[in-house]
């Protein structure tokens, strides 16, 4: 297998993006990432797209075709052109399957992309087709939404572990912070515990605050083998692990239902690949759909002992000048979380990272960055591992 | 839910009927066409649950789910049968009766409905035993 670096990046803005569509947000970010990696189409030899739910949010399918079509690759260069689906999880396995397609001498250059547009649909139809992600024939039908299942990991987590609202409000307060340095992020306002206290309860113990929004946006990475990325850029970053967990979809069927093991796995073989253990890892972005996921996901990577994440958040030991900065864009919460693309916005933001491009977010000496991508309650994780050197 | 994907669900969800592998001796719900446990290895025969369980954890819905918007605020547990398998489930109580451990039984109940003209949706809740 051959090493692969990432070689250019591109994001849209995330938000509520109503004056542009599924295929303009796409190519919008794909072009940037083109442009920033300085190839040519003729040089690409496939396309990867991660997408959740483009039948249910806007009622296209076939959208490898589609974006391939409206980027100018597929009528005369005819790129072939792949979308991935696993749910929140389909940016990270769209990256996933590019670096695989790299590492096997298959293919050279891969862009590997995310989008979704979520906005386009009532509030109704978004929840609806976000609950398609856990098990709509034993789970849906019985009244279970996305903020219910993961307030049955809170409120398990809260009785095994003394979790409190406030720890995980505190989550929300900080990837606020965040974002409001991160120019491309939904939300860039500050907010107070109180804010996330005194919101509507969702699902309890959850608070409107304690959730990611609905959201439209894409992103987009260049991939190529390591041996050839310096004649494209001086800075690559270079993919040291890349691995995927899979976990019985139902909530109901996991041991733990406060560790999500597929996270936990996909985490201890990514340290297996790269040699590396969560004291190498200098900054990480997890999958933090709601509070209680980066409680979570901080335990079942290894960076604070099972049940002391809510106490590590309050204590702001996962803050940007922290031993472990914890989601530095924002995260899904405050940077906005379109399904599809989180998974590759989450590699576009370690690489900016890496490179010492992040802006007023930079970690100081960042050489080590990891990304976490849940797909549903904890069906898929995935997870990935690069460094600023090879 | 489409009625053919109802129907294919009503014996199991109707009398809360699962799988049992002879192999190993575990029980499941919803039912498997294979044991997860011995896998290719396993022997699958039908189960009727007792209906019997505990609560794992739970949540009070403020938020519905599509179609189950008069229903809120509305409990939503994880229900540990007392054969093992855990499912996902209402518990017909006021909000605040309900506490991890509760225990609970499973009775016949309306789900929810498509429309005014549409499809009714049956299946298991519980109350507090």
């Amino acid at each position: 297998m051959r090493d692969v670096a990432i070689i250019g990046t591109g994001c849209t803005k995330f938000g509520e993006l109503w004056d542009r569509s599924l295929r303009d947000i796409f190519v919008e970010a794909g072009v940037s990432a083109i442009v920033d990696a300085g190839i040519q189409g003729e040089e690409i030899d496939g396309l990867y797209m991660g997408n959740m739910s483009s039948g249910r949010f806007v009622e296209q399918e076939h959208v490898g075709s589609l974006i391939a079509d409206y980027s100018g690759l597929a009528s005369k260069l005819h790129v072939p052109a792949t979308r991935v689906e696993a749910a929140c999880a389909s940016g990270g396995l769209a990256l996933r399957q590019g670096i695989l397609a790299v590492a096997s001498g298959y293919a050279d250059i891969i862009v590997a992309a995310g989008g979704e547009k979520m906005t386009d649909v009532d509030l109704d139809t978004a929840t609806d087709a976000l609950a398609a992600a856990a098990d709509r024939e034993w789970e849906g039908i019985m009244g279970a939404t996305f903020p219910g299942l993961y307030a049955m990991i809170a409120r398990l987590h809260m009785h095994k572990y003394g979790t409190t609202s406030e720890q995980m409000a505190a989550v929300s307060v900080k990837n606020h912070h965040n974002g409001t340095m991160n120019p491309i992020a939904q939300f860039r306002n500050e907010i107070t515990l109180d804010t996330v206290l005194q919101s509507n309860m969702v699902a309890d113990p959850l608070h409107m605050f304690d959730c990611s929004p609905i959201s439209d946006g894409a992103a987009a990475v260049v991939l190529a083998p390591a041996d050839v990325a310096k004649k494209y850029t001086d800075t690559p970053v270079y993919v040291k692990a890349t691995t995927q967990a899979s976990s019985p979809i139902s909530l109901h069927d996991r041991a733990d239902i406060t560790t999500l093991d597929a996270s936990m796995v996909a985490g201890q073989r990514a340290y297996k690949m790269a040699g590396l253990t969560p004291d190498d890892i200098d900054l990480v972005e997890v999958h933090d759909c709601f509070t209680i996921a980066e409680i979570c996901a901080i335990e079942d990577l290894g960076f604070f002992k099972k049940g002391d994440g809510g106490r590590a958040s309050e204590d702001g030991e996962t803050a940007i000048d922290s031993s472990i900065p914890v989601n530095p864009s924002g995260g899904l919460k405050a940077c906005g979380h379109p399904v599809g693309a989180t998974g590759i916005k989450q590699a576009v933001v370690i690489t900016e990272q890496l490179r010492g491009t992040a802006g007023k977010s930079q970690v100081d000496g960042a050489g080590i960055g990891m990304t976490h991508n849940v797909g549903g309650s904890g069906g898929t994780a995935v997870v990935h591992i690069f460094s600023r050197d090879r | 839910m489409t009625v053919s994907r109802f129907w294919r669900k009503i014996p199991h969800r109707y009398n809360l009927i699962g799988t049992h592998c002879t192999n190993c001796g575990e029980y499941y719900f919803p039912p498997r066409q294979m044991c997860p446990t011995c896998r290719r290895d396993g022997k699958i025969e039908s189960y009727q649950f007792e209906g019997k369980g505990e609560v794992i954890t739970y949540t009070v819905i403020h938020t519905a789910a599509k179609g189950y918007a008069n229903q809120v605020p509305y409990n939503l547990a994880i229900i540990k049968l007392n054969e093992g398998p855990s499912l996902t489930g209402q518990v017909i109580c006021e909000p605040g009766e309900l506490e991890i451990g509760t225990r609970v039984r499973s009775v016949f109940r309306k789900l929810g409905e498509e429309s005014e003209k549409g499809m009714i949706y049956y299946g298991t809740k519980f109350v507090v035993e």
